[in-house]
């Protein structure tokens, strides 16, 4: 499919919103204080969610298994910091819901000391173990969609994989952390893809990279040796470039078809902090404890990205920094794909990739929503080449049988550049959000009806 | 003479297609039961699905093929029903009458929110954003899409912005049930006088800090019950309609009034020792 590339290493459609992220974009990454008391729930993935495994008032070594995995498409918990299991019960999630999880709270002089489990060896471990080995450090899509990594990558049978894509595209405005991750950890980037391409068996590692990260681009292929098989490539600022089938059309020119995965068309997808993070703990056998996060946005006094371990409370987090007094809108993720959260005693998770603050001033809603006028722009916006118009109105009619069958509601990923665009600023995204949760609804329920018979 | 071979041809050729359609009527003519026309038209046309079929053609059909009994229909007035059943001469199969139940209590007044939802007016679209800003996760958003959705205007918002359903304009045909992304509508049979007004999960002060009427799980009620009529399950009394449930004695010691006795005439009773509500205001948003 090569005439959707048009030689520019881009794909169609798209939009440029305003990038702001100089503030965060020079500073190094810090390592952020543990809190007294730190909350995970049990839910910080796609999939089953984990089984805990530790009892209230025991014990617990920072990178000691609080969880196991719930099943295959699950992963396991470590403990984030040394501390005594205070309380097993619900905690909220940036759901909303409350879901299992695990108060902890940690020694007073709790140090930094990690427990390390079986190291993976490269050279002798085979594709399963490696794969085991990730999934037994409990990483998941660091982007932001939080999927078990090593369900991702392993490749279903009669599929072969030639390209492993490494994302760090990172088209979400205000976020800087996979630009100050490929900067400041380049080896355990590249360690990270050897084991990738080992599990995978891909020929060509690719690391994309958008334009306005060029010194992490230079600074990666600076330490890529000659004749290896890894390279970078550069393509230029589009959002939302970050998704791996905009990626993969970018780059490669492949269309990954609607409803399949990338493996369809033989390549592996995996975000640039993930293939960090693995290629940092699986030599030690460590599991997950922490991620970087950018805390931006003007609400906030001490902007930076921080290395925060997993399980810190919102509310910890921005006394730390210095939220301003007038702060209304807290957004987990970024200012596009973001949730905005409503309540600040949720917890940092593994998918948490960025905490935006605005105040009063800054998020200004339109008053009042114009009806559409059929004027196309999110049909332009559109990287899918949905019709987001139409499946406005239907919307509104509440045809949402029709939406999914005749206008490929489903392929959507909720990227949000068809409200960007709307000049009547209907909340197209919002609409199709909640027509995609009825429509799972239904098929969930008619599922059960045919057990049922 | 060029119109002679017109006319012709052309009359040929309808006489030719006419009796092709002619044939086609006989050969592949479907005998309906015309008694399902007129049945259709005794119901009332709502299509609204409350009888289990998907409109009231189907359930015509259903009516005249004997697989269903008219007091299915609860959207059709009792002579309505009467009418079809001697038209049919079959038994009229009366049905107990069901509504739709909401099993939260926590309007404006008594619940507090975490945060203000900005956006799109739908529970539904709410929901998907932090779960809608609510303090109780399990609660009533009260943007109204069991209000929308409900053809016989059986549901109407309060001045706390929580629905209350009209019992004799309600069908039972479960739309409600469906739009409510809480899943907090049920249909009961309207002999259920007993009811847990309450889905929260939690217990003790918890539930108190986001609702003042939600269920504590101070089991209470199962207590005063006595025998299998009430249960505690995941912090909440779970009635057992099967055992005999017309008596308000669980109810009396309830310290919220989140189970609650559904009175024909009075309305929703609470027992004696539950708080009473007199705020009339909002409760706000509190502890953010």
């Amino acid at each position: 499919m090569a005439w959707f590339n048009f030689r520019n290493n881009s794909f169609k459609h798209g939009i440029h919103p305003p990038e702001r992220k100089r503030s965060t974009n020079g500073l190094a990454i810090r390592q952020f204080p543990f809190s007294p008391v730190i909350i995970l729930p049990m839910v910080q993935h796609i999939g089953a969610p984990s089984e805990i495994m530790v009892r209230e008032g025991q014990e617990v070594m920072r990178g000691q298994l609080l969880a196991k995995a719930g099943g295959y498409v699950s992963v396991p918990l470590h403990a984030p910091v040394s501390g005594t299991v205070r309380k097993i019960a619900s905690v909220p999630s940036i759901s909303g819901k409350m879901v299992p999880g695990i108060y902890l709270e940690a020694f007073p002089s709790a140090s930094q000391e990690v427990l390390d489990g079986t190291p993976i060896d490269l050279t002798s471990a085979s594709s399963d173990e490696i794969l085991q080995g990730i999934q037994d450090a409990g990483i998941v899509g660091l982007g932001g969609a939080a999927f078990p990594t090593h369900v991702k990558l392993k490749v279903p049978e009669g599929k072969h994989c030639d390209v492993l894509m490494i994302n760090g595209i990172e088209c979400e405005p205000y976020l800087t952390t996979d630009h100050r991750v490929m900067l400041e950890q380049g080896e355990d980037i590249l360690m990270g893809i050897k084991y990738l391409l080992k599990s995978t068996g891909a020929a060509e590692a690719i690391i994309g990279i958008e334009a306005n990260k060029q010194d992490a681009a230079d600074h990666l292929e600076q330490l890529i040796p000659e004749g290896s098989n890894v390279r970078v490539q550069v393509v230029p600022v589009k959002y939302p470039q970050g998704s791996e089938k905009m990626l993969i059309t970018a780059i490669l020119g492949r269309e990954v078809p609607s409803g399949g995965l990338p493996i369809d068309v033989n390549v592996v997808a995996v975000n640039v902090a993930t293939t960090a993070e693995i290629g940092r703990l699986l030599p030690h056998g460590r599991g997950i404890q922490e991620r970087v996060v950018t805390i931006t946005g003007p609400g906030i006094e001490k902007k930076g990205n921080y290395r925060i371990p997993i399980g810190t409370p919102l509310r910890f987090v921005l006394e730390q920094v210095g939220a301003d007094e007038r702060i209304s809108e807290v957004y987990m993720g970024g200012p596009m794909m973001g949730v905005a959260v409503s309540n600040l005693d949720i917890s940092i998770v593994k998918g948490t990739s960025g905490i935006l603050v605005f105040t009063k001033d800054e998020v200004s809603r339109p008053e009042k929503v114009y009806p559409c006028i059929k004027c196309g722009a999110c049909v332009d916006a559109c990287p899918l080449s949905l019709n987001p118009s139409k499946l406005g109105i239907l919307a509104k009619f509440k045809a949402y049988d029709l939406m999914a069958d005749e206008y490929n509601l489903m392929d959507c990923f909720e990227c949000g550049s068809c409200s960007y665009v709307c000049p009547s600023h209907i909340p197209l995204v919002q609409q199709f959000r909640s027509s995609k949760a009825i429509v799972r609804k239904r098929i969930a329920g008619k599922q059960t009806m045919e057990h049922a018979d | 003479m060029t119109i002679v071979i017109a006319l012709s041809a052309l009359g040929g050729l309808t006489l030719i297609l006419a009796g092709m359609l002619v044939i086609a009527n006989k050969k592949l003519y479907v005998y309906e039961d015309p008694r399902i026309d007129v049945v259709e038209d005794m119901l009332p046309h709502a299509n609204c699905g409350a009888c289990g079929y998907p409109g009231c053609r189907p359930f015509a059909e259903a009516l005249v093929g004997e697989k269903a009994l008219p007091g299915k229909c609860t959207v059709s007035t009792d002579s309505g029903r009467q009418k079809i059943a001697e038209f049919l001469g079959v038994a009229l199969g009366a049905e107990e009458k069901r509504v739709a139940r909401l099993a939260c209590a926590g309007g404006t007044n008594v619940a507090i929110n975490r945060a203000h939802y900005q956006g799109l007016k739908s529970c539904q679209a709410a929901s998907l954003v932090s779960g809608g800003g609510k303090g109780c996760f399990w609660g009533c958003l009260g943007h109204g899409d069991c209000e929308v959705v409900c053809d016989f205007d059986a549901i109407v918002m309060n001045e706390f912005s929580l629905p209350v359903v009209d019992v004799d304009k309600c069908t039972a045909c479960g739309d409600c049930v469906e739009a409510c992304p809480k899943d907090l509508f049920s249909l009961q049979p309207i002999s259920h006088h007993l009811w847990v007004a309450c889905k929260n999960l939690e217990h003790g002060d918890e539930v108190l800090e986001d609702c003042q009427v939600g269920c504590t799980a101070c089991g209470k009620c199962a207590l005063d019950a006595g025998g299998d009529l009430i249960t505690m399950v995941n912090n909440l009394p779970v009635v057992n309609y099967r055992e005999n449930h017309s008596t308000k004695d669980p109810i009396q010691r309830c310290p919220t009034g989140a189970i609650v006795w559904l009175d024909e005439k009075l309305g929703i009773i609470k027992g004696k020792e539950s708080k009473k509500i007199i705020r009339k205001g909002e409760r706000g948003v509190g502890h953010s």
